[in-house]
């Protein structure tokens, strides 16, 4: 029935010619060819975080006085609320990790190199943004932890020395965080994020189809010794296939997990009540917010706080312009990539460790 | 002769200046401060004689513009001791226990002198106090019983908001104990010491110090402050009925009331004792130490089987609430929401103390009544807890059904896959 | 004949792959779309009612009386006073919590746990209660009695 459907379609549409490119695209097959499912899976929950992200406007009210009220009413009343709500927050926390491990994943195996480093700057504002949808989502519960973690993270962004105030009183809609910053967290969350990440997405695959997959130096260079050891499989089928089930894992995981652990509601935010004790923000945070505090109050004449603030800033854009620092040749990268990247690494891991117990 | 007559101008133009500079200076130097020899020479001297300016200047009194000489007289303008503590001056030096209240009152009993400071104050406090233990024990000689500067303190008198005032709520029950706890003071008197000691075990202390609940009694409360006797045998009720109104109410009509005011028995005190009132529990219903009803009643008559029924009525709506509070939160800790129940867990335990408060009437059947009204919803809650099980145990299932389906589907695409490959 | 076909391996192995892609697809297909479908159907209730909520219908009240009613998760108390004008108070003494009611030989709101005492406003008269009780907008909606939030000026 799919064929028929397929040939009608193609009369008058020529399919043909667009699928042609990818009836040709190949992956690369070889021991580390695992790691190249973490795009797709990034991928995939992200359009799980849309669907839900949909179903939860149904039922969704943004506004400090109703926007509480409303999540317990999807978690208590509405059928399977708990279910589509309780997927949205895992899925949310799975992407962010996918997100981490594809771009690690990308770093070690060195598939920023020329000519994919467009696709690696994609990438990185990619992952900036489903922070931000992390950061602005985390919010709309309208919970004592999400309040105080947003009013302690946007206050960071508050110390950059210049823009910081402006930038604060953007991302608040005024100098507090108020039933103001609620309403303006969810028109980020739902329109201006989506928007700029289905853009950016678009051009990140765009980019991959077109450059196609890279392959890691080391097994580039036994691949030129001994042509006969190189193995490809066609992504289409058989790529696609495995993805696939990769998916329905990762949908079996999540269902679990809101099944079992169901996300849970909280105390609703008291702007007038005090911080609880050892306030922290959500895990993809804690090693952004460890070293802060770890940073003394003074460094010779700058505050600490602005110095870690601007600190991370100027990481973070080295970080996006990492292949730019790579050698002009391909086939000789450059070894001290790799030990930022293990450093790198073992910072987030122990930063974040550190932070969850910390008090 | 001109030039005689500038410089006798001259000289005169400067011994002017210079009396209105020492003027000016002096004002500067004193300025806020009148002479007070009083306190110049007493904040040198030890105690009893010693005063600090530090010390009088918390004093109300002192804030307020009056000085040493507006109690005790004299002229505190002088340093010289005759002068200063003469006769001629109104000094009354260190004034008798037995005159305090009247010197007190010759400003606070007078309307119109306190109107100017505080319109808001009552000025009938010695009248209340002639009334008081303390005020007639005086009359009668006794210079032991309390006058105003044992509780109110004197030279930092502060007035009874602030909180380090000696008769600000959360301190009146330290300040009197300062002489009613003190066994070889009270002897004379024969009354009990213990009082203090008793009251620190009770909840109403509990709810003040503790809890900061200001509104919680205090020894005041109930035995007044300028007018301070303990309420009559046959009265205690009327006072606890203050606040605790339904179970007065309930009391009075009971036949506890008739029988205890029969028999010169003080009442609530009976059960619930005056100062060491402690938050009463089931157990006061039963047999064991801290039961109250068996201490009269016999066992096996009326009374006793009724104090079982009621007894037993109240530990079974306890218990049912308590099961359903289990019952919930088990649901909880596996992801289920039940807010709804824990808000009716709250109506059920508003029945719990209803029931209890009925236990004044000594009636079974209407404790009865409440306690039924109580289990049905703890009942209804434990049914809640249970569905919530329920649809968990099915969430589970539905789940299984769903990795079934993923099973199944994971299966055939590896199959297809290796088909593919092959 | 079909018997050559099914002594055939390789196409009893295909039939089952397709059995079990296709059951697969529309068993896991089809536990998606059921909570999927349920959820969009609106639940019988509309609203968790902690902003607005219909109290009570005109004629339910007797002048100078009040009841209590639910708002969100707390009791609401609801008074018709002699004049005929509605008044909704929260219903949780500020003292200790317990419920409080309105008396109508006093024309005030009393708790009945320490004699605590208000006035139809709210504000804490008498006794305990530190603070007076918070007050909700009433207003009718046809032959509803409609109260919620007061509305910050």
């Amino acid at each position: 029935m799919i064929s028929a459907i397929y040939r009608w379609l193609d009369e008058r549409l020529h399919l043909d010619d667009l699928i042609a490119p990818f009836r040709h695209k190949t992956v690369p097959v070889h021991r580390l060819t695992y790691w190249y499912f973490f795009g797709g899976i990034t991928l995939f929950l992200f359009g799980v975080q849309v669907i839900t992200g949909v179903l939860l406007l149904l039922y969704y009210n943004a506004g400090a006085n109703e926007a509480f009220e409303s999540v317990q009413y999807i978690m208590t009343k509405v059928r399977y609320g708990w279910l589509i709500r309780s997927i949205h927050s895992w899925s949310a926390n799975l992407m962010i990790l996918t997100a981490f491990a594809h771009m690690f994943s990308v770093l070690f195996l060195k598939a920023y190199r020329k000519p994919r480093e467009l696709t690696w700057v994609s990438g990185m504002l990619l992952l900036f943004l489903v922070m931000g949808f992390g950061f602005s989502g985390y919010l709309l519960p309208w919970n004592t932890l999400a309040f105080f973690a947003t009013k302690v993270g946007t206050a960071m962004v508050g110390q950059i020395p210049i823009v910081g105030q402006p930038m604060m009183i953007f991302l608040r809609g005024g100098p507090q965080v108020t039933g103001a910053t609620l309403i303006r967290f969810f028109g980020f969350h739902v329109a201006v994020l989506p928007g700029l990440v289905g853009i950016l997405i678009l051009v990140h695959l765009f980019l991959v189809q077109r450059l196609g997959m890279s392959v890691p130096p080391k097994i580039e260079a036994e691949w030129v010794e001994n042509p006969s050891a190189k193995r490809e499989m066609k992504f289409f089928p058989n790529f696609m296939l495995r993805e696939m089930m990769a998916w329905y894992v990762a949908i079996g995981v999540l269902g679990a997990l809101a099944a079992i652990f169901p996300w849970n509601l909280g105390v609703k935010a008291d702007p007038f009540g005090s911080a609880p004790a050892g306030i922290k923000p959500e895990w993809y945070f804690l090693f952004m917010f460890q070293t802060l505090k770890l940073i003394p109050s003074k460094v010779w004449f700058v505050d600490g706080e602005v110095l870690g603030v601007l600190g991370c800033g100027l990481v973070a854009l080295l970080w996006l312009l990492l292949p730019f620092f790579e050698s002009e040749q391909p086939s000789r990268p450059k070894r001290w990539i790799t030990g930022l990247g293990i450093f790198a690494l073992m910072y987030v891991t122990g930063m974040s460790i550190y932070g969850y117990l910390a008090k | 002769m001109v030039t005689l007559l500038n410089k006798f101008r001259l000289s005169r133009a400067a011994r002017t200046i210079g009396l209105a500079g020492y003027i000016v200076l002096g004002a500067c130097l004193g300025y806020g401060q009148t002479t007070n020899s009083c306190l110049d020479c007493h904040s040198a001297m030890p105690d009893p004689l010693g005063v600090t300016q530090e010390k009088f200047s918390q004093d109300i009194h002192s804030q307020k513009g009056l000085t040493c000489t507006s109690c005790h007289g004299g002229d505190a303008s002088s340093y010289d001791p005759t002068v200063s503590m003469g006769a001629k001056a109104g000094f009354k030096g260190k004034i008798d226990r037995k005159q305090v209240p009247q010197l007190c009152a010759s400003c606070h009993s007078n309307p119109t002198y306190m109107k100017q400071f505080n319109p808001g104050l009552r000025t009938d406090q010695l009248d209340q106090y002639h009334t008081s233990m303390h005020g007639k024990r005086l009359a009668s000689g006794d210079t032991k019983v309390a006058v105003c500067i044992d509780c109110h303190s004197v030279h930092d008198i502060r007035p009874p908001s602030d909180p380090r005032s000696t008769v600000n709520p959360v301190n009146i029950a330290s300040t009197c104990s300062r002489c009613h706890s003190d066994a070889a003071y009270m002897k004379p008197y024969g009354i009990p010491t213990d009082q203090f000691a008793n009251y620190k075990t009770s909840v109403h202390y509990q709810a003040m110090m503790v809890n900061g609940d200001l509104s919680a009694p205090t020894c005041t409360t109930c035995h007044g402050n300028h007018g301070a006797t303990p309420p009559g045998v046959d009265k205690v009720q009327n006072v606890c009925a203050n606040c605790h109104v339904f179970q007065a109410q309930m009391y009075d009509k009971s036949t506890h009331f008739k029988a205890f005011q029969s028999l010169g028995l003080p009442g609530c005190v009976v059960c619930h004792s005056n100062h060491a009132i402690h938050l009463p529990s089931d157990a006061m219903l039963g047999t064991g130490p801290q039961g109250v009803c068996m201490r009269c009643h016999q066992p096996g008559d009326q009374c006793d089987q009724a104090r079982v029924k009621i007894q037993s009525g109240l530990m079974q709506l306890d218990g049912a609430i308590k099961q359903a509070d289990i019952g919930l939160s088990v649901a909880e800790a596996s992801g289920m929401d039940v807010s709804e129940a824990r808000l009716a867990q709250t109506q059920a335990r508003d029945e719990l103390i209803k029931a209890r408060v009925t236990i004044h009437t000594y009636q079974e059947a209407l404790v009865d009544q409440d306690v039924q009204a109580g289990l049905k919803i703890a009942a209804k809650d434990q049914q809640a807890g249970k569905d919530a099980m329920v649809e968990r145990n099915q969430r589970r299932i539905g789940l299984g059904i769903c990795f079934l389906a993923i099973g199944i589907m994971l299966a055939g695409l590896w199959l297809y896959i290796r088909k593919l490959e092959r | 004949m079909s018997a050559d076909e099914s002594s055939n391996p390789g196409s009893t192995r295909r039939r089952v792959i397709e059995y079990f892609l296709g059951g697969g697809a529309i068993a896991t297909f089809a536990s998606f779309l059921y909570p999927l479908l349920r959820y969009v159907i609106p639940p019988p209730v509309a609203d968790l009612g902690v902003n607005e909520v219909v109290a009570g219908k005109v004629g339910d009240l007797k002048p100078n009386s009040g009841a209590i009613f639910r708002f969100g998760s707390s009791p609401g108390l609801l008074i018709l006073t002699s004049d005929g004008t509605y008044q909704a108070l929260s219903a949780t003494c500020t003292h200790l919590g317990c419920t409080v009611q309105y008396r109508g030989d006093l024309h005030e709101v009393w708790c009945p746990c320490h004699n605590g005492i208000y006035g139809i406003d709210g504000r804490n008269i008498s006794g305990p209660p530190p603070k007076p009780l918070t007050a909700y907008d009433v207003h009718l909606r046809g032959d509803e009695i409609v109260v919620t939030l007061k509305r910050e000026a």
